[in-house]
């Protein structure tokens, strides 16, 4: 040890012993180890969390929405009726004991249809959006981690902006339900058709937000670090920016479950969706408008579902926001 | 700004030609056969003439090439001649309906005064409506009211426009009887009756899109406004002495508007594309509902011509956006 070394040492010594007693008269420092303050572990998802549970429409939506899917996912081992069973002679029933619900123009109840449509519709919403997610994380990612890749990747998100969906989906969906419907039987196909058409149109905001916050990570001290020590794009993506723009992504995907059920009961609605006998909220909805002057109710009910569905969603996306901005949480 | 524009503008050319190209192509590659419904008792070398009849004898790249011609060139040469009365247009061939025979302009040119009565209407009142309310919300952050304006917009934007349609109609068209509950396309605005009857029936499919188009503008007006607010010249503006009233409706309001602006521009065409559904629900006979039976009817230079329609509204309105921005915000500078 030279001489500086030692000189130094004791500075640094000297320092400790100035600070540490200045911190026992300061009690308000935070402790040396902040993993165990108030003997509670934190972590970022616990406090997402813990902002998440004061936003009150956020909770109340949480409570709806687990409520639709126990309604759609538990309720048809509880309600056993096919929903598919046509009963002529109890065609367009009221509200009984028999049919909670009432039945539809053939006899079909009409509280296991709305079960039925209802799995349907929020698959689609969920696998829709996991795709259009999916992708537009990746092309975000990589176009805004890349530089060279990003003008061209910008480009097409750009050129499928300009591209006029509704018409699009629609076109989509006439001219390929026979091969598919073909291929996949007329369910199945359906099915993939309308999650790869919404998931495959959606997926721009998706890929903006996240550029935009990788273009502003990639500036920051721990990038800068992570690359100095030879880190592999791959891993630097996954391990380092990925779980940094998660926030985004994730409240992209929720508002993405919405947007995806709205779409695909559009399409149901135009008459364009899945085939009649396989009922979804839009599908019974559409079904139900020839004759919504003698019974409104099942008009409204569909409707109702979907619009409930819907709004939780928003809402809860809405909490997420809230509770995944730093600046916010804490207030 | 000029360079940008033009700049843009050069740019625009490519990504609509490269939309043209995406869905001739996707129109291509699909099964549906216009000649569909023609009877099979008809023989093959006939059903052939009729095919080379409606021009799909040929490549697709040559029927591509000459859609682009008929599009860019022969319709604005024809539309030239019917306003100076020349006659350069003469004896060509412009874009033809496979189901009607009769110019896809001319169809169209029927259809859209409807459509842009209804949409426009309805974008207009849902301006008027979100503005306010963005305001009001913004400056009692967090009152009752702000609460109530978050929630109805909440719901405003989660109900699909096909089921607030259907319900209005079974309320108001059905049970109350005050308004018809089919659009009446026939109806000709002559004197006052007919004048009346005009708005009547389009009370219901404007108050749907408006409302919807309402729920979202007043969000971003809320949040530009909230932004606005807390910035140092509202202070400043507060601390000169300035009554509230000026510091919010003519310093903040105006900021604000800027980014509302754009979304308004920007969010156009997809009400456009939106009214669709509206056409469908109260049987309103516009653009929407001219491309869904054209879909159903296989009608590949109806379907070609619509869709591209929307898609140069949405590439022309993006566009005034972004000049709008910068126009409007001087910080804004694209070079």
């Amino acid at each position: 040890m030279t001489e500086t070394d030692r000189q130094r040492a004791l500075d640094t010594a000297e320092q400790v012993d100035a600070t540490a007693a200045a911190a026992a008269v300061v009690s308000g420092l935070p402790p040396d180890d902040p993993v165990h303050a108030g003997g509670e572990t934190r972590s970022q998802w616990r406090d997402v969390w813990r902002q998440f549970r004061s936003h009150k429409g956020a909770m109340v939506a949480l409570v709806l929405f687990v409520g639709v899917l126990l309604f759609v996912s538990v309720g048809p081992y509880l309600w056993t009726i096919d929903p598919t069973y046509v009963d002529i002679r109890a065609r367009n029933s009221g509200f009984s004991a028999a049919h909670p619900l009432g039945t539809d123009q053939l006899g079909r109840d009409m509280l296991a249809r709305l079960m039925a449509g209802g799995r349907v519709s929020i698959a689609v919403g969920l696998t829709a959006m996991i795709i259009a997610v999916t992708l537009g994380s990746f092309i975000g990612l990589v176009s805004g981690y890349f530089r060279r890749l990003d003008a061209p990747l910008m480009r097409l998100t750009e050129l499928f902006l300009a591209l006029p969906l509704l018409p699009l989906l629609l076109l989509m969906v006439t001219l390929f339900r026979e091969p598919l419907s073909q291929n996949f039987g007329p369910a199945m196909g359906i099915f993939i058709l309308i999650v790869s058409a919404i998931g495959a149109t959606s997926w721009m905001q998706a890929a903006r937000i996240v550029r935009g916050d990788v273009l502003g990570l990639k500036e920051r001290e721990f990038i800068l670090a992570a690359k100095s020590i030879g880190t592999p794009p791959r891993r630097m993506i996954l391990r380092h920016i990925l779980p940094n723009v998660l926030s985004p992504i994730m409240v992209a995907a929720t508002l993405g479950i919405a947007t995806a059920i709205i779409t695909e009961s559009a399409l149901s609605f135009l008459g364009l969706g899945f085939p009649p006998d396989f009922p979804t909220w839009g599908r019974l909805l559409f079904d139900a408008v020839d004759q919504m002057v003698l019974y409104p109710s099942r008009v409204i009910l569909p409707g109702v579902l979907i619009s409930l569905t819907v709004l939780c969603v928003n809402y809860i996306g809405d909490g997420l926001r809230d509770a995944m901005d730093p600046r916010i949480r804490g207030r | 700004m000029l360079n940008f524009t033009i700049r843009r503008l050069l740019l625009a050319v490519p990504t609509l030609l490269f939309i043209s190209l995406v869905i001739f192509l996707l129109l291509e590659i699909s099964p549906g056969d216009p000649l569909g419904d023609v009877p099979l008792t008809v023989p093959p070398e006939v059903k052939e003439k009729m095919r080379e009849a409606l021009g799909l004898g040929q490549a697709w790249y040559i029927r591509y090439a000459l859609w682009l011609k008929q599009f860019f060139w022969i319709e604005p040469l024809h539309w030239f001649d019917q306003v100076f009365g020349t006659g350069y247009a003469e004896g060509a061939q412009r874009i033809i309906s496979f189901q009607s025979r009769s110019p896809v302009f001319d169809v169209i040119a029927q259809r859209l005064p409807q459509t842009l009565i209804v949409v426009g209407m309805s974008y207009v009142i849902a301006v008027l409506i979100a503005i306010p309310i963005g305001i009001i919300s913004a400056y009692r952050q967090y009152s009752w009211i702000d609460q109530l304006g978050t929630f109805v917009s909440m719901i405003g934007f989660s109900m699909p426009t096909f089921f607030t349609g259907v319900v209005m109609i079974i309320v108001f068209g059905v049970k109350l009887q005050w308004f018809p509950s089919v659009y009446d396309t026939t109806l000709q605005v002559r004197d006052w009756d007919s004048f009346l009857a005009q708005v009547r029936q389009m009370v219901m499919p404007v108050t749907v899109l408006a409302l919807f188009n309402a729920a979202q503008i007043s969000r971003f007006m809320r949040a530009s406004m909230l932004d606005n607010l807390g910035q140092d010249y509202v202070r400043t503006a507060r601390a000169k002495g300035l009554s509230e009233r000026t510091v919010v409706l003519k310093h903040v309001l105006r900021n604000s508007l800027i980014p509302v602006v754009t979304v308004i521009a920007l969010g156009l065409p997809t009400v456009f594309g939106g009214a669709l559904i509206t056409e469908q629900v109260f049987k309103i006979n516009g653009i929407g509902q001219l491309l869904i039976t054209a879909i159903y009817a296989n009608d590949i230079p109806m379907v070609l011509t619509v869709t591209f329609l929307f898609a140069i509204l949405i590439v022309v309105f993006t566009l005034i956006a972004d000049i709008l921005y910068g126009v409007l915000d001087p910080r804004i500078r694209y070079d």
